[in-house]
């Protein structure tokens, strides 16, 4: 097979369509009768629901029906877990409080659903809102996410004892020995607030039960179509084949898409089959700020224990996680960021307390990153402070404490996010350390650059930090590839789409199998109708899960491709070449049949197919890892800040990445240009600030500040180290939420090593000028 | 609806008479009463420029105007640029140079870019990134926006 | 986030619109340019129940030469107009400079200059210039016109001394004296967002280089515009020195505003930016207006 696409910058499939303002995005459904719903939110973090008057409300003309929590009988149910705890952990604990469609007998979080209005348009559904009469009785929020925890702090459940959620103590060989021996303990309180997903396009849904033919279509802007569909039908009471989910153009994710089943999602389906009319629920950019989930509270109590040389001995890292409302994502966040700590490292010991709590906020589920910016932000800064401690170069320390290319497959010995050991299969650390230092130039910037600046005044910094990403979890996805008679080559799959450059990716993957022009391989994702089996795209592992699956079943059309070619062309399989949409006699150019002649001789009209063979060029496939891939890279950044108005301009950055083999150059570079403007964001810009009462201070796009063009660095440079993953025929690793990772860590540094005559130190994140003032000039606030 | 106003309105060269409530928005006027689902809505605050649409030539938050105010006036979409077997050249750089993820922001972005180019035939890159400061993307981080702006310059000098 | 029911009327005429809101009072709202107040609707902060859309008045969009040197421009003369117009950048330097640092060109497109002078948000950059260039309102009621000095327009937080039945029609900015120089600074967290703290100031100098008057005006630091008075009477009859600048700068910043915190910046950050930003404002208007800048 000739790598003609592979590794290529090809540009995508699908951007004629979405140039041209083409393709279709979940608002763009209309349907003739649809209603339009709207939601009442609580405007109170913790109340007591006392009465629900709706009376008014559906008097009102043009509005349809208005339900509450009352109207849904025994359909009202928790959510179901989505991801259960991992078993067989030595004293750790679960208690899952799963989100409800909506608010019974209390509210726990500001934005929590109390009522639906469904009307004849969206603005006269929203006047209804103001109609309906809400009879609260306010309890105190449980806001703070340490005072949670005191013996006397409100209950966001009422019938647990603590709102301590869960407990997960894990433990690699005795970190209290390592610091008995250790020649430097650091400690020290590490704290990092929230932040949005903030896709541009909020979520949308639109549910459409048809009695007559018996079917549910939902167009939904979800990740995971496939475990909706499954999940919808069970509680609809509906064979899965009901039931189809379309996620189309999804605008963006970045994690809250794959929560489910989320308040909307359940209501919609139920009230169309109530009133037998389609119905549409855009969720608005107010509604984004307090009913999307959210992510990256935690508060560390982190130590580590070194020699006087740099060696790490041990890690020591108890840590609270925000876990907001409800816990129906399990432990994944905070479990990233637990085995994340170990980073890149070889860290002989290590301990580790996860506390997941619950407040009177909104439901944390992973957002691009999923605990890992936190864990890697933890051991980076643990780092900085040793190498500023024991005088070592800070890119020194890391090389020091590095796992080394022959140490894999390295078993970190905790439970990570699959429930099974955490083991990295490959990797090349000191040498993505090294070109990352070799881009940047750090020894001339410190040697010589940066004395001179210092000399002018000028406070320049630079950072480097090194970081893992597990990647490409399990359980599986599933391709089916199918030869057309026209030649072209259609390709389905479950996972949906948001942007990742799936139609091109995955297109490049099957034209070198099958030897057909990219353009000419049709790519449908997210729609259950095409593909009945999968999970979804999250964890950055549709270039690692999906993309196996589909060159799996690429390869078994490739197989029935030149069984059948052998045939018709009397040349042995060996003597064959896929190219050029054809099958050739190698040597003997007009010998040849085309894909799409060959196809209609694999579904003959008259004759018989033989026993034992199918019809046509198809095959579908599956692919599950045995365990994730764990991508890894180095960030360097050199950043100047106006120590007068604290304002922070980035002047270089540069990204070297490690996911593996590359498909498509042009879409990993896009996605570490995001993912690092989202971390630029996570580190100076993005803040959601609740106030005492849980009460979100800055839910609009006027105060939740997302980097624009004007505050990303001027280019971002990016190197790539290849080191292949053997657990996937491709050899991939995700790269979906790299660029997001070490930007927190990176940013900390270099504002630390531009401040150097301000003794800085950076143990929060997100920074804001404002917090950077009063570090520097307000010492103790 | 007793209030309901009849606009007429030019959107892409083709002229629309409709009855309108005063309080919609231009934006669900294109989108859902015209079916002109290229122009998409992010905010509805006026941030994040997702909506932007050329009004009598200039861009505009078509969240921020109601359609009653389009009466008598020029608007222009996304839709009346290249079509997918003929791109126009801003289109064109835009995939060439990945600029598009999700491609959700992506006519808003268009649009905003159409007036600069004509006003800026020859941008510089900080030029260009001030002209994109008005339209929030969250996939690209913007650099392939700028290096495709460069080069729908280019191209459009050669062109021209 | 959709707006409520309104009533909409698109007068042609001023007259016409002062007969609509004179007929609606408090119910009524003018509508300008928009970009602030159709996102209050969006969020129903402000549900008005009688819209009346100015934009049809094309008598209110000009920019004149008055012939004293000055500038008339008419209430509905649209931000990017201000921004592209030359007599503008001649007579009005400092509005000519702060325009680009009004949100972006999207929203400039539609936003006027009566609507964000009416408005009176204290985070907005042109009411500080107008105070800065001592400009004058023409407001007009039934009974007819009424100027007021900058000095008494503004009243508060979105409070103007514009009454319900009132528009404004027209912004004055009288002609610069010789020897004047200006400049506009703002720091904002991103390219076009509302400052944290901004800062427009004017400046003349005698016949031997002595500042002869300054006006320094800050914005986002109260409920609406602030001269820095206390540091204008310091600098008058000085020298200005980078030592006389910095002194000015500090008592604006210490004295002459009393700011207050948010999310985006405590008081003190904001006394810290508006002492930087006075200083940088100062020291190039007074470059300028020795003709050096």
């Amino acid at each position: 097979m000739t790598k003609k696409y592979l590794g290529q910058r090809i540009t995508r499939n699908e951007d004629p369509r979405m140039l041209t303002g083409q393709a279709l995005f979940v608002d763009d459904v209309e349907i003739p009768g649809m209603l339009h719903a709207a939601f009442l939110r609580s405007d109170y973090a913790h109340a007591r629901i006392l009465s629900i008057d709706v009376s008014a409300a559906c008097n009102r003309p043009g509005v349809v029906a208005v339900y509450t929590a009352e109207d849904m009988g025994d359909f009202w149910k928790p959510g179901p877990l989505l991801v259960p705890a991992p078993r067989g952990i030595e004293g750790a604990f679960f208690h899952a409080r799963t989100q409800i469609p909506m608010a019974r007998d209390k509210v726990r979080h500001v934005g929590e659903p109390m009522a639906v209005v469904i009307g004849e348009s969206r603005y006269l559904a929203e006047d209804a809102l103001a109609d309906i009469v809400v009879d609260l009785e306010p309890l105190e929020a449980v806001a703070d996410l340490e005072r949670a925890l005191d013996p006397d702090a409100p209950l966001v459940h009422d019938d647990m004892e603590s709102n301590l959620g869960s407990f997960v103590p894990q433990r690699k060989g005795d970190y209290e020995a390592a610091r008995e021996q250790a020649d430097l303990v650091i400690q020290r309180r590490i704290v990092i607030d929230r932040g949005a997903a903030a896709a541009m396009e909020n979520r949308v849904l639109v549910a459409h039960w048809d009695a007559k033919s018996q079917e549910m279509t939902i167009w939904d802007t979800t990740q995971a179509p496939i475990p909706l569909r499954n999940g919808l039908a069970g509680m609809l009471g509906l064979a899965e084949h009901q039931v189809r989910v379309i996620a189309p153009f999804i605008g963006g994710a970045f994690g809250p898409k794959i929560m489910m089943f989320q308040p909307e999602e359940v209501l919609l389906p139920w009230a169309t089959m109530k009133l037998n009319r389609p119905i549409k629920w855009i969720e608005d950019r107010r509604e984004n700020f307090v009913a999307t989930t959210q992510e990256r509270g935690q508060i560390h109590d982190a130590e580590s224990a070194l020699t006087k040389d740099g060696h790490i001995l041990g890690v020591k890292d108890v840590f609270l996680h925000d876990s907001g409302a409800y816990d129906p994502y399990g432990l994944t966040v905070p479990l990233n960021s637990q085995n994340h700590v170990m980073g890149c490292y070889d860290i002989p010991s290590y301990y580790s307390e996860l506390k997941m709590v619950f407040t009177n906020k909104m439901i944390v589920t992973p957002v691009r990153g999923a605990g890992r910016p936190q864990g890697i932000f933890v051991i980076e800064r643990l780092l900085d402070i040793a190498a500023k401690e024991l005088d070592i170069d800070r890119a020194e320390l890391r090389r020091r404490n590095n796992l080394q290319p022959d140490a894999f497959p390295h078993n970190h010995k905790i439970i990570d996010q699959a429930f099974a050991e955490f083991v990295i299969d490959s990797g090349n650390y000191p040498a993505t350390l090294a070109r990352a230092l070799d881009m940047i130039e750090y020894e001339k910037f410190i040697k010589e650059e940066q004395p001179a600046l210092r000399a002018e005044g000028r406070h320049v910094g630079i950072g480097v930090v090194a970081f893992i990403e597990t990647t490409g979890v399990g359980p599986y996805e599933g391709a089916r590839v199918t030869i057309e008679a026209s030649g072209k080559v259609s390709v389905a799959t479950g996972v949906g789409t948001q942007g990742q450059g799936h139609f091109t990716a995955f297109a490049q993957i099957v034209a070198d199998q099958l030897g057909v022009d990219v353009r000419d391989v049709h790519v449908v994702t997210g729609d259950t109708a095409h593909f009945h089996w999968g999970t979804g795209t999250f964890a950055s592992r549709g270039a690692v899960v999906a993309a196996n699956a589909i060159n799996a079943a690429a390869k078994g059309v490739r197989v029935k491709v030149l069984k059948l070619a052998s045939k018709v062309l009397g040349a042995p399989e060996e003597e064959l070449e896929l190219a050029d949409g054809m099958v050739r006699v190698a040597d003997i150019p007009d010998q040849s049949i085309g894909l799409g002649e060959l196809a209609v001789l694999a579904n003959p009209m008259r004759g018989a197919v033989e026993p034992g063979s199918e019809p046509g060029l198809e095959a579908t496939d599956y692919f599950g890892p045995q365990y994730g891939a764990t991508a890894n890279g180095t960030h360097a950044m050199i950043l100047e800040v106006d120590v007068e108005t604290m304002m922070v301009e980035i002047k270089r950055y540069v990204v070297v990445e490690d996911c593996g083999t590359i498909i498509n150059p042009l879409i990993l570079e896009g996605q570490v240009h995001g993912g690092v403007s989202l971390g630029i964001g996570n580190s100076y810009y993005e803040q959601l600030v609740y106030d005492d009462n849980g009460q979100l201070l800055n839910g609009s796009f006027m105060d939740y500040l997302i980097p624009r063009s004007t505050d990303m660095p001027p280019r971002i440079e990016i190197g790539h180290e290849v080191t292949p993953s053997p657990l996937n025929p491709l050899g991939t690793k995700g790269a979906g939420e790299a660029g997001a990772i070490p930007v927190p860590s990176l940013f900390a540094q270099a504002v630390e090593d531009a401040l150097y005559d301000y003794d800085l130190e950076v143990l929060e994140m997100p920074l804001s000028p404002n917090r950077l003032f009063e570090l520097c000039y307000q010492k103790g606030s | 609806m007793s209030n309901l106003k009849t606009i007429t309105v030019t959107v892409n060269g083709k002229h629309y008479t409709r009855d309108v409530e005063p309080r919609l928005l231009l934006s669900d006027f294109i989108r859902h009463h015209l079916g002109l689902t290229g122009t998409h809505v992010g905010c509805e605050h006026g941030v994040c420029g997702t909506c932007t649409v050329l009004f009598d030539g200039e861009s505009v938050r078509s969240c921020l105007m109601f359609a009653v105010q389009s009466d008598g006036h020029e608007v222009t979409t996304v839709e009346s640029l290249g079509d997918i077997d003929n791109l126009h050249p801003l289109q064109e750089a835009f995939m060439e140079a990945h600029a598009v993820q999700c491609g959700f922001c992506t006519s808003g972005f268009l649009m905003s870019l159409i007036p600069f180019l004509e006003e800026n035939p020859d941008p510089t890159e900080e030029e260009i990134r001030d002209a994109l400061a008005g339209n929030l993307c969250r996939c690209t981080g913007y650099q392939h926006i700028v290096d495709a702006v460069k080069l729908a310059a280019e191209n459009m000098a050669v062109q021209s | 986030m959709k707006p409520a029911a309104f009533d909409y009327y698109a007068p042609s005429t001023t007259e016409e619109a002062l007969a609509y809101l004179d007929q609606f009072g408090y119910d009524a709202k003018p509508l300008a340019g928009g970009q602030s107040l159709i996102p209050t609707m969006n969020f129903r902060l402000a549900q008005p129940s009688v819209l009346v859309d100015l934009n049809p008045i094309v008598d209110l969009s000009y920019i004149r030469p008055h012939e004293d040197g000055g500038l008339l421009l008419g209430a509905m003369t649209r931000a990017s107009q201000v921004e592209r117009d030359p007599l503008v950048a001649e007579r009005a330097p400092l509005v000519h400079e702060t325009m680009p640092s009004i949100a972006h060109p999207q929203i400039r497109n539609r936003s006027t200059m009566g609507g964000t002078m009416a408005h009176a948000d204290p985070a907005a950059e042109l009411p500080a210039v107008a105070i800065a260039l001592n400009a004058q309102f023409r407001i007009r009621g039934q009974a007819g016109d009424r100027w007021v000095s900058v000095d008494e327009f503004f009243l508060g937080m979105f409070m103007t001394v514009i009454e319900p039945s009132e528009l404004l029609v027209e912004v004055r900015l009288p002609p610069m004296p010789p020897r004047s120089g200006w400049c506009f600074r703002e720091i904002a967290r991103r390219h076009g967002d509302y400052a944290l703290v901004g800062v427009a100031a004017m400046v003349t100098l005698d016949g031997g280089n002595q500042c002869d008057q300054a006006r320094l005006v800050f914005l986002s630091v109260e409920d609406r515009p602030v001269p820095a008075r206390r540091a204008a009477e310091m600098l008058q009859g000085q020298t200005p020195t980078a030592e006389a600048i910095q002194a000015a700068a500090e008592t604006a910043a210490t004295e002459d505003i009393d700011p207050g915190s948010d999310i985006h910046a405590s008081a003190s950050y904001r006394r810290q930016l508006a002492k930087v930003l006075a200083r940088q404002a100062l020291t190039q208007a007074f470059a300028r207006a020795r003709g050096v800048a």
